[in-house]
């Protein structure tokens, strides 16, 4: 009886050590012009609740949720800043470091070299992406609480949401990069990163949108990020934000599999 | 073993047998299929037709433990730029899943093993093309693998550099780690192997010791002709019966005989004068030549 379930036992255990692995590869490469990288990450997110959030909100005042509630400007950009830091910071380390590290720095031959599988290294990498993704997150929540923007129990429910962000656009951002066949390519991911960023309810109500054009923005995975976030800030937390969590979940596994399996195609040749 | 890529076969139908603790080589030009070949007992490339074995495994299925056993260092050096030559090491180990203490420990004594220990601390970028190829053979031995495979371990490197590679991996054939490497250096296989295969267009042409390969397919000496005049191949005819075989290449004429001294002396009673004449015993590249009449190195 034990003989016959220990291999299977041992096998996952070794494949979540193995990914963690991959994941300490990039903690031991964490340099100090790194930080910088990250400070830059943070930069952007906190840029735009200040300038649009603070300044534009200021034109425009109060903004009318779909439940009737009437909340500011600011407190309404915020969470979907937060969710587009998470993805951004995700995608970053997902499409631009990993398609460096495959295809330049031939990193994952060397891996691939030793009992690491391709699928290990995916989620690995993810890790790392999530951990990077963590960091931003805690930091912009905590800007968010001192503004009086949400409260700090909301915050820290916030927290494991916009981790669950950042690990749904790194799946989806490492099967992009099993895509990508050269440098050009991230001036489309750029723009359709940029896209996203604007048309996902982020500055303003998917409400506002035609049917169908609203239709689009719901189905954007950002979307149902700023969703989720925004539900938990503003504490309107309903059935919605349960389909928002499916979602990411679904875009987790399904950018999982996917990128796993394209990495075993494109280096085990 | 068969290896397509589309239409175009890389390997096509190579049967070899490796026995532990011997150092087995794959002599071939450039494009004979040799890294291919290496890719597939790597467990990094699945053969697209035929069987195959290592350590008693089938690498479809068990490839993560075959990997576990073996020590692979490639041809372009791969090694992690953003880590320093030690945390290359120690990093590299964390995948087989040794431990971080037993990792830096065994980093070190490999640093001191390639002669790298002083620039343990350093980024892998400065080393030279030797330390780099040194320390990825060190971290092909961190896991203390049964089998080393090593894809042209010396191309690329000066005279003095390659010596030191092949000094160390002489020695981790004295400690009974089972070699397989790939060449196309006649003196590193001669150096190096026990045993060896000549291969040619992803086929097999000939497979022994280097001795035997020698002595089957080439005479004992060989005389190194060289001519003044533009055109050497007008020599071929007069030089018709000197030797056992003569062999015009565009840059100079070799003339295959058991006695090479004597051959030589035939030639200057045909008063023909050779701007340069070397009397060489005979090595792999004559039998790759005489093999498939090209010259190996083009």
């Amino acid at each position: 009886m034990l003989t016959l379930v220990m291999p299977k036992l041992v096998a996952f255990e070794g494949s979540g050590r193995r990914s963690v692995s991959v994941t300490e590869r990039n903690v031991a490469a964490l340099k100090s012009a790194y930080w910088l990288v990250l400070i830059g990450g943070l930069l952007e997110p906190v840029l735009y609740l200040f300038s649009i959030g603070v300044g534009v909100g200021s034109l425009i005042g109060d903004i009318e949720l779909s439940d009737g509630r009437s909340v500011g400007y600011t407190e309404f950009v915020a969470p979907a800043m937060l969710a587009a830091s998470a993805m951004s910071g995700a995608l970053a380390e997902t499409t631009f470091n990993f398609f460096g590290k495959m295809k330049f720095m031939r990193l994952y031959d060397g891996m691939l070299a030793t009992p690491v599988r391709p699928f290990e290294i995916a989620l690995g990498e993810l890790l790392w992406a999530m951990a990077r993704g963590s960091v931003y997150s805690v930091v912009f929540l905590a800007i968010m609480v001192a503004m009086g923007l949400t409260t700090p129990l909301r915050a820290l429910a916030a927290f494991p949401a916009a981790v669950l962000v950042g690990f749904g656009f790194g799946a989806l951002g490492m099967t992009v990069a099993t895509l990508i066949r050269s440098w050009q390519d991230f001036d489309l991911i750029g723009a359709g990163q940029f896209a996203l960023f604007l048309f996902s309810g982020t500055f303003v109500p998917a409400e506002a949108y035609p049917t169908a054009l609203r239709w689009l923005v719901e189905v954007s995975p950002l979307y149902r990020a700023v969703d989720l976030i925004r539900g938990i800030t503003l504490g309107s937390v309903g059935w919605v934000q349960v389909i928002d969590v499916l979602y990411l979940l679904v875009l987790l596994a399904v950018g999982l599999t996917v990128s796993g399996r394209r990495m075993g195609k494109l280096l085990c040749k | 073993m068969i290896k397509r890529f589309g239409d175009f076969t890389a390997v096509d139908g190579i049967d070899v047998d490796v026995q532990a603790g011997e150092a087995f080589g794959f002599l071939g030009p450039n494009g004979a299929g040799k890294s291919s070949t290496m890719r597939m007992i790597g467990c990094v490339s699945p053969p697209t037709d035929g069987v195959l074995e290592i350590l008693g495994m089938d690498p479809r299925r068990d490839g993560s433990a075959i990997r576990a056993r073996l020590g692979v260092c490639p041809q372009l050096d791969n090694l992690d730029a953003e880590l320093t030559v030690r945390e290359n090491l120690v990093t590299y180990a964390r995948f087989f899943g040794i431990s971080r203490a037993t990792a830096r420990r065994r980093a070190d004594e490999l640093l001191d093993f390639v002669q790298l220990g002083e620039r343990a601390d350093s980024k892998t970028e400065p080393l030279s093309g030797g330390m780099k190829r040194r320390l990825t053979i060190a971290r092909a031995l961190v896991n203390e693998p049964d089998i080393v495979l090593l894809d042209e371990p010396t191309t690329g490197l000066d005279p003095q550099a390659r010596h030191l590679v092949w000094e160390r991996l002489f020695r981790l054939k004295q400690q009974g780690v089972t070699l397989v490497l790939t060449t196309h250096y006649m003196d590193e296989a001669e150096q190096l192997c026990d045993r060896l295969v000549v291969m040619d267009g992803g086929k097999i042409v000939a497979e022994g010791s280097p001795r035997e390969l020698i002595e089957r397919h080439s005479t004992r000496e060989v005389v190194e002709l060289r001519f003044t005049a533009e055109d050497q191949g007008m020599y071929g005819e007069k030089l018709d019966g000197v030797a056992d075989r003569v062999e015009v290449l565009p840059d100079r004429v070799l003339l295959y005989a058991d006695d090479g001294d004597y051959a030589l002396a035939e030639v200057h009673r045909r008063s023909l004068s050779p701007a340069s004449a070397l009397v060489r015993r005979a090595g792999l590249e004559d039998v790759f030549l005489q093999l498939t009449g090209r010259t190996l190195v083009d």
